[in-house]
C-alpha cells in the first residue's frame, strides 16, 4: 500500500497588480490599494496543482491550505477546496499585522509544525511583493530541505521527491528526502478548474468570524457539517515567542513609500536635440524606470 | 569584521556579471563606509577566480572549495554561508537576485535573523530614525514593489547584515585600473559541513546558452524596417545593452532579416508588457502594436511626425533613430550612477 502524504499549500490572497485599471487609480495618480481586486496569487494557484497531482496519484493523500491574512483570506481556502483541497486554516491575529518576510514565515512554521506534514507546497513568490523568500524562510525554520523554481514533481515516495527545477536557462532535476518544501513557478501547469463536486460540498464553508459578522440568516454549521468549518488560528493556537511575530518580529522596516505617478495617455513631442534626449534620459533615471 | 561580502556565483567556471556588478556597488559603498569590500566564492576549482575579484576591489576573498560544492545546492551553500557571517559579521551582504541567489539569500536571512529586501534597483547609504532612535549609515534598499506602482526604500536598522539581492545589469560593472592587493581565506568546508546538508542531490543538469527571452524583460529596445539593415540593428543591441534591456523587433524587421524570428513582437510574434518600450523606427502598425500597447511606458523614435507609433506613445521623438540613439546613450552613461 502506497503511503499516504500530508500536504500543506501555502497561499495567500494578493491584490491583482498586474491589472491595475482606471478604477484602481486616484486622482493623483497613484494606485488604490484597496480597490484591487483581491485574488489567489497565481503562482500558488500552479502549487496547488502540483498536490492535486500528487493526490490524483497516491489516493487518500490530504491537502490542507494555509494562509495567513486577513477575514476575508478565507475566499482563497474555499477556492481552493472548490478545486481540489481538503481543506484549510486561516492564520489570522492582529499580532500579525505589520509582518515582513521573515516574521510571516516564522508564523507560517510555526502552524506548520501543528500539521505536521510530509510535503509543503508553495507558489515562488506573490504578485504583490515578488520576494520569494517567504518559502525558503519557512524551510529554514523546520529544517526542512528546500526545492526552488519546481515545474514539476516527478516522483514521490515514502523516501524520496524527485522534482524538475526551471531555471534561467535551462532545467535541472533534483532529488530529496522527506519532508521538503518545494516551490513552484509560474511555467508549471495551471490549476485544474473547480470542480462541481466539490464546489457543492464546500459552498458553505466559513470561519466562525465570517458567520459572527454575517449577521441574521446565517446558520451556524449543522451536526454532521463539521468539516464545512474553515478554522483559524492566532497566536493563542500557534504558541511561539510573541516578539517573533508582526511588526516586533520584522528586521526590516518600510523607510518611504513612493508613488509611481502614472501619466495619461497624451504623448509628449520631443525633438532629437541634446537637450530633449537628456531631460527624457534624467525623467526616466530619476522615475527608476531605468538605470 | 563589519565589512562588506559579496556572494560571488560562478558559472561554467566563470564569475557571473551579476557578481562583479555587485562588487562594482560594494566596493562605492565600501568607500562610503570606510570598510573592506570582500566576497564569498563557493564552487569546486575556483581558487583561480580570485585575482579576477581583486581587479574589482576585494580585500579578502573567503573560499570554500570542494567538489562537493561543484554545483550550487541550497543546504551545504546555505550552511558556509551562515557560518561566515557569524565569523565575520558583516554589515551588508550582497547576493545576486538569480535562481541561486533568490534561493539562498533568504534561507541565510531566516537562520540570522536578519532583514532581506529582494530584487534592489538601488542602494545607497544614509541615516534613519526610528521612535527617537538615531542609525547612521544604513544601506537604503530601494525597490519597486505592488507591481511597480510604488517604490519603496526599506532599511534593516538592528539586525546584521543587512541583506539584499540585485537583478543582473541593474547596477554597472566596472573593473578597477589596477586591481588591489587581496587574500584568500580559506573555509574550512569540512568543519562546516554535515552528511545533512547533502540529502538533495542533482540527477541531471541541462542548462542552455542564454536564450533570448523578451518575454520576460521590463526593458525592451526594439527596432523596425526603418532601422535600414542587419549591421544597423547593432545600434538597437547598443541601447539594449547598456540599459539592460532585452532587443525586439517589429515583422518588417524580422522578415528583412535584420533581426532573428525569437525577437518578434506582435500579433504573430509575442505579446511584451515591459515597464519600457522603446520603439525605433517602427511605424505601429496594428499587428504590431497589439503585442505591445500595453507596455507600462512607450518611447516612439521615428522621422515621420505621423508615424501611428507616435499616437500611442507617452514621448514621442520625430527623429533620425541613427542620431536619437547614440545621444540617448551618451545621456544615460553621463546620468546614470
Amino acid at each position: 500500500m502506497d503511503k499516504k502524504f500530508r500536504i500543506v499549500v501555502l497561499a495567500k490572497q494578493v491584490p491583482d497588480t498586474r491589472n491595475v485599471g482606471k478604477d484602481a487609480m486616484k486622482e493623483d495618480g497613484t494606485v488604490n490599494r484597496a480597490a484591487l481586486p483581491a485574488i489567489f496569487n497565481p503562482e500558488d494557484m500552479n502549487a496547488l496543482e502540483q498536490a492535486l497531482r500528487i493526490k490524483d496519484r497516491i489516493a487518500g493523500s490530504e491537502i490542507l491550505l494555509l494562509t495567513m491574512g486577513p477575514t476575508r483570506a478565507a475566499d482563497i481556502i474555499r477556492e481552493g477546496m472548490f478545486r481540489g483541497a481538503d481543506g484549510g486554516i486561516l492564520l489570522t491575529d492582529r499580532k500579525f499585522a505589520g509582518s515582513d518576510t521573515l516574521a510571516t514565515s516564522y508564523a507560517i512554521s510555526q502552524a506548520v509544525r501543528k500539521l505536521n506534514p510530509d510535503i509543503i507546497i508553495a507558489g515562488r513568490q506573490a504578485i504583490d511583493g515578488d520576494t520569494a523568500q517567504v518559502g525558503p524562510q519557512v524551510a529554514e525554520k523546520l529544517n526542512f530541505p528546500q526545492i526552488t523554481y519546481a515545474e514539476e514533481i516527478l516522483e514521490i515516495s515514502e523516501q524520496k521527491i524527485t522534482v524538475k527545477r526551471r531555471l534561467e536557462r535551462g532545467v535541472e532535476i533534483v532529488s530529496s528526502s522527506l519532508p521538503v518544501l518545494v516551490t513552484v513557478t509560474a511555467t508549471a501547469p495551471e490549476c485544474r478548474p473547480r470542480h462541481a463536486k466539490q464546489l457543492m460540498k464546500y459552498k458553505h464553508a466559513r470561519t466562525l468570524s465570517e458567520e459572527q459578522t454575517a449577521g441574521e440568516g446565517y446558520m451556524p454549521i449543522p451536526e454532521g457539517y463539521e468539516y464545512l468549518r474553515i478554522p483559524e488560528w492566532g497566536f493563542s493556537e500557534i504558541g511561539g515567542e510573541e516578539s517573533g511575530y508582526g511588526l516586533a518580529g520584522s528586521p526590516t522596516k518600510v523607510k518611504k513609500i513612493e508613488n509611481i505617478i502614472l501619466q495619461a495617455k497624451e504623448s509628449k513631442k520631443l525633438s532629437s536635440s541634446d537637450e530633449d534626449i537628456d531631460t527624457l534620459i534624467k525623467e526616466l533615471i530619476s522615475s527608476h524606470t531605468i538605470g | 569584521m563589519n565589512n562588506i561580502i559579496v556572494f560571488c556565483e560562478t558559472d561554467n567556471g566563470k564569475l557571473c556579471d551579476v557578481s562583479l556588478e555587485l562588487m562594482t556597488k560594494g566596493r562605492d559603498l565600501a568607500a562610503q563606509l570606510s570598510c573592506d569590500l570582500e566576497a564569498l566564492l563557493i564552487g569546486h576549482n575556483v581558487a583561480c577566480l580570485a585575482e579576477e575579484l581583486y581587479a574589482y576591489g576585494a580585500k579578502k576573498v573567503h573560499l570554500a572549495d570542494d567538489p562537493r560544492l561543484e554545483f550550487f545546492r541550497t543546504l551545504p551553500y546555505a550552511a558556509i554561508t551562515i557560518n561566515l557571517f557569524k565569523e565575520e559579521r558583516p554589515q551588508i551582504a550582497l547576493f545576486g537576485a538569480t535562481s541561486v541567489g533568490r534561493d539562498l539569500a533568504p534561507r541565510v536571512s531566516s537562520a540570522l535573523h536578519s532583514g532581506l529586501t529582494a530584487d534592489c534597483t538601488s542602494l545607497e547609504i544614509g541615516d534613519h530614525t526610528d521612535k527617537g532612535k538615531e542609525y547612521k549609515n544604513l544601506l537604503y534598499q530601494i525597490r519597486p514593489a505592488f507591481g511597480g506602482n510604488i517604490i519603496a526604500t526599506i532599511v534593516n536598522p538592528e539586525c546584521r547584515p543587512q541583506m539584499a539581492t540585485v537583478r543582473e545589469g541593474v547596477m554597472k560593472k566596472e573593473r578597477l585600473a589596477s586591481p588591489v592587493a587581496g587574500t584568500v581565506s580559506n573555509v574550512d568546508v569540512n568543519r562546516i559541513l554535515m552528511d545533512s546538508d547533502f540529502v538533495v542531490s542533482i540527477i541531471e543538469r541541462h542548462i542552455e546558452e542564454k536564450k533570448i527571452d523578451i518575454k520576460g524583460a521590463q526593458i525592451i529596445v526594439a527596432g523596425g524596417f526603418g532601422v535600414g539593415s542587419r549591421e544597423n540593428f547593432q545600434l538597437i543591441f547598443d541601447l539594449a545593452k547598456v540599459l539592460g534591456a532585452e532587443v525586439g523587433a517589429s515583422r518588417a524587421a524580422v522578415d528583412a532579416g535584420f533581426a532573428d524570428h525569437a525577437r518578434q513582437i506582435g500579433q504573430t510574434g509575442v505579446t511584451v508588457r515591459p515597464k519600457l518600450f522603446i520603439s525605433c523606427g517602427i511605424s505601429g502598425q496594428i499587428q504590431h502594436t497589439a503585442g505591445m500597447d500595453q507596455s507600462s511606458m512607450i518611447i516612439s523614435i521615428n522621422s515621420d511626425p505621423d508615424a501611428p507609433i507616435h499616437k500611442i506613445a507617452d514621448y514621442a521623438i520625430v527623429g533620425d533613430l541613427n542620431e536619437v540613439l547614440p545621444k540617448m546613450i551618451k545621456s544615460y552613461k553621463k546620468n546614470s550612477k
